[in-house]
């Protein structure tokens, strides 16, 4: 076994080795622009893209037309989001997101409200759902599209994008969802769905980091976004620049590998964490974040009350875990999508994400319930409130004095 | 024999390069923003990276912005300096790449900017005079220059374009795709706001580039979402991608006289035997190596009539060469810097691109053929 184990499959992936051999003629031998349209080095390498646009469009059920190939799915989100303001602006400019969304599309919508968006932030249930009777209240007629994640990065809840899509349809409006935890890991269906927009990357599943897509429907309704980033035209003119043919083909292969082992991984994966999760969840005063039964099967994020955050992640350095997104967790702020569970500052500090991953052992699995149960038994050993929560005194009525 | 002379539109990998970015994919897959060690260890690499790149320009670290490549750098800085700035006019060339040329088309039909083109002489040469005159005339321009045409290699004296944006306070970004690795930019004397570097024209890998910010100008991010690149570009960043940037920059500089007398030779060479097998052959842009990127040739054939069979006959004998860019490839309208050169649009013009790798065996071969095709044609 290598320390640290890493259980942090939500912020990236490794990099499949089928995947890597995938890339590897791309690099010099078929290394053509994929825009060359006179010669065979070009003809090779758009092959080897329109291949990849396959592959990605079977695992998702769209086809090959509707995937847009970008450099990640921020900039998935960015072009989706910002696209579709300013292509449908003519009919309105209002935007329902909720707060649990991840930052790319949290940030892109406090963008257009500088460029006179109105964006509702939905709250979410104390399990992480939205509300779908408030989604329906706050739908107007100015409401242009719905962006609600698939699943949560930090908690992994799944949210209702069925009925989701069909409220947002119901009023006119487009269903955008940023899927870039749910895509590889369940069974994603554009059409089963009602999706109009989707994100997604490569280095959630496995291929490489620098790729993603924007699944953009075609048909029921033709969906348009303006490009965000002009040049020569590629993609269908929504996104422009030297395709990434490597980065392409990686996603591509990818998307195949997670399509045919999808099944029997998550089967897997869920096994391993919940036998992860409900070891956790015998030590007094844990708690599990978020829906408990939809939710993406290689994630649990879980509270440890009355252990202080940054020692826990300390006394766990054999463990490769986060307290929450990657990237927001340079900033030592508590997690906005656990405080927006109603969690306290410090419960959300002493929360610990696993992500579980294709590459994880079960022994893997099981030196991390007893890292875990020892740092978490040592650290509430010292603390002082742990000892007065022993002894029964009510913290929450304590008064703390001032210095 | 299969000779790929289409080295503008993109170069193989170095294998130098393909190793140091294989080793990262193979070991080192952490998410740069993770602070437990497998992050760490990858935020060490990117910055290693960054470093390396500063240094080579003679720049610090804190200017160097990664991104997807040449197009998002060339949209990140005209897009964030013209808007974030409050510029209501901006100046640039019939002849810009697309990238360039498009995305100040759109910031025009929104509304946003009057945008004004230069007077382009006959091989490309931007007139500077005019570039003065519309400064003088207006009030503070956003002005995009590139430095090497990627089509025709006609260079431009930016050196004396800075000088003349700092005298009127404009902001001047310079599309440097062509030429970056190609010559060595001096950051800390070239007087540019923006400048850009795709990866792959310089034996980098795709999907990975750089935007210079110079210090003297703030600018909000284009992409949201993320902290990544000090509050900048939103997005996991691409790390082998960014590796194999900063080692494709490593070796460029490292080898670049050498590299520079070996394409400037063939070019040289090519043009030689060009003008003594061929009847009335010309060429697009300049070809005086002081004026002309050395890893172009656009070369003007007679009139014939089937112009689009001669690619395809250079293809069929197993030569990869250009009509044009190869952005805008596949397009019937013709080469928008053709015409902006008012090349005469009868003669079929096709753009040979060299890089190191070439080789003098391979221009005699191509010279050969072309020789084979313009005699059927005639």
């Amino acid at each position: 076994m290598n320390l640290p184990i890493y259980l942090d499959n939500n912020a990236t992936t490794p990099l499949d080795p089928r995947v890597l051999e995938a890339m590897l003629p791309y690099f010099n031998s078929k290394f053509g622009n994929a825009a060359s349209r006179n010669h065979a080095f070009g003809w090779a390498a758009e092959e080897g893209v329109d291949y990849a646009r396959e592959q990605v469009a079977q695992l998702i059920g769209a086809t090959e037309k509707e995937i847009i190939f970008t450099s990640g799915a921020t900039e998935s989100d960015n072009l989706a989001i910002k696209g579709v303001f300013e292509m449908y602006k003519e009919k309105g400019n209002h935007i329902i997101t909720c707060v649990t969304e991840h930052k790319a599309v949290l940030d892109a919508c406090k963008h257009l409200e500088k460029l006179g968006a109105q964006v509702t932030y939905l709250p979410v249930k104390e399990d992480g759902l939205i509300d779908l009777g408030q989604l329906e209240a706050a739908m107007t007629e100015k409401t242009i599209l719905v962006s609600i994640m698939y699943g949560n990065n930090e908690i992994g809840v799944i949210q209702p994008v069925k009925e989701i899509a069909a409220i947002a349809h119901k009023f006119g409006a487009l269903f955008m969802t940023d899927a870039t935890q749910a895509v590889g890991k369940i069974p994603v269906n554009v059409i089963v769905d009602g999706i109009d927009l989707m994100a997604f990357t490569g280095h959630k599943m496995y291929g490489p980091k620098g790729v993603g897509a924007l699944y953009v429907r075609r048909k029921n309704p033709r969906v348009k976004v303006t490009a965000q980033m002009d040049g020569g035209g590629h993609e269908r003119g929504m996104r422009s620049g030297t395709l990434n043919v490597p980065g392409i083909v990686g996603l591509g292969k990818a998307a195949e590998l997670c399509r045919l082992e999808m099944e029997e991984e998550s089967k897997r994966l869920s096994a391993l964490r919940d036998k992860l999760q409900s070891s956790l969840l015998e030590m007094e005063e844990s708690y599990l974040n978020g829906n408990k039964e939809n939710r993406l099967p290689h994630v649990t994020n879980i509270s440890f009350k009355y252990v202080e955050g940054e020692g826990l992640m300390m006394a766990m350095k054999d463990l490769a875990v986060s307290s929450g997104s990657a990237c927001t967790s340079a900033s030592l702020e508590p997690s906005y999508v656990l405080k927006s569970l109603g969690l306290s500052d410090d419960l959300a500090h002493s929360s610990i994400r696993f992500g579980l991953g294709r590459f994880t052992t079960e022994e893997e699995v099981d030196f991390a319930i007893e890292q875990t149960k020892k740092a978490v038994n040592h650290l509430r050993e010292l603390s002082p409130l742990w000892e007065m929560f022993k002894e029964g005194v009510d913290l929450d009525s304590v008064e703390w004095a001032e210095h | 024999m299969r000779v790929y002379f289409d080295n503008a539109a993109t170069t193989p990998v170095d294998k130098e390069v393909l190793k140091e970015m294989y080793q990262v994919m193979e070991t080192q897959f952490g998410n740069p923003s993770s602070i437990h060690s497998h992050g760490r260890e990858v935020r060490t690499v990117i910055e290693k990276a960054r470093k390396t790149v500063a240094g080579l320009l003679h720049t610090s670290p804190s200017q160097i912005f990664f991104t997807s490549g040449g197009t998002e750098a060339d949209n990140t800085a005209i897009r964030c300096g013209i808007i974030d700035h409050g510029i209501k006019h901006a100046i640039t060339s019939r002849i810009e790449h697309h990238a360039v040329v498009h995305t100040l088309e759109a910031l025009e039909q929104s509304g946003l900017i009057k945008l004004s083109f230069l007077e382009v002489d006959g091989k490309g040469n931007v007139d500077l005079q005019h570039l003065e005159d519309l400064l003088k005339a207006n009030e503070r321009s956003f002005v995009s220059l590139m430095h090497a045409n990627n089509e025709i290699g006609t260079l431009t004296d930016i050196e004396r374009v800075g000088e003349i944006c700092e005298q009127y306070n404009a902001i001047f970004h310079c599309d440097t795709v062509q030429t970056l690795g190609h010559y060595p930019h001096d950051l800390s004397k070239l007087k540019v706001h923006f400048m850009v570097c795709a990866a792959h024209k310089l034996h980098g890998p795709k999907g990975a580039g750089f935007l210079f910010i110079n210090h003297n100008i703030k600018i909000r991010p284009m992409i949201y979402g993320g902290s990544q690149e000090r509050n900048m570009r939103g997005g996991t960043e691409n790390v082998y991608g960014i590796v194999g940037l900063a080692k494709a920059m490593e070796i460029a500089y490292r080898e670049m006289e050498q590299h520079q007398v070996h394409i400037q030779n063939l070019k040289t060479y090519m043009i030689e035997q060009l003008l003594q097998n061929i009847p009335d052959i010309k060429f697009n842009g300049e070809t005086d190596s002081e004026k002309s990127l050395y890893t172009v040739l656009s070369v003007s054939f007679p009139e014939m009539d089937m112009a689009e069979m001669l690619l395809f006959n250079l293809d069929i004998a197993g030569i990869s060469a250009s009509g044009g860019s190869a952005c805008s490839s596949g397009t019937d309208i013709g080469s928008h810097v053709l015409n902006g050169i008012k090349a005469n649009p009868k003669r079929p013009a096709v753009r040979f691109s060299f890089s190191k790798y070439n080789t003098k065996e391979e221009v005699d071969y191509v010279v050969a053929k072309i020789k084979d095709v313009c005699l059927v044609k005639a």
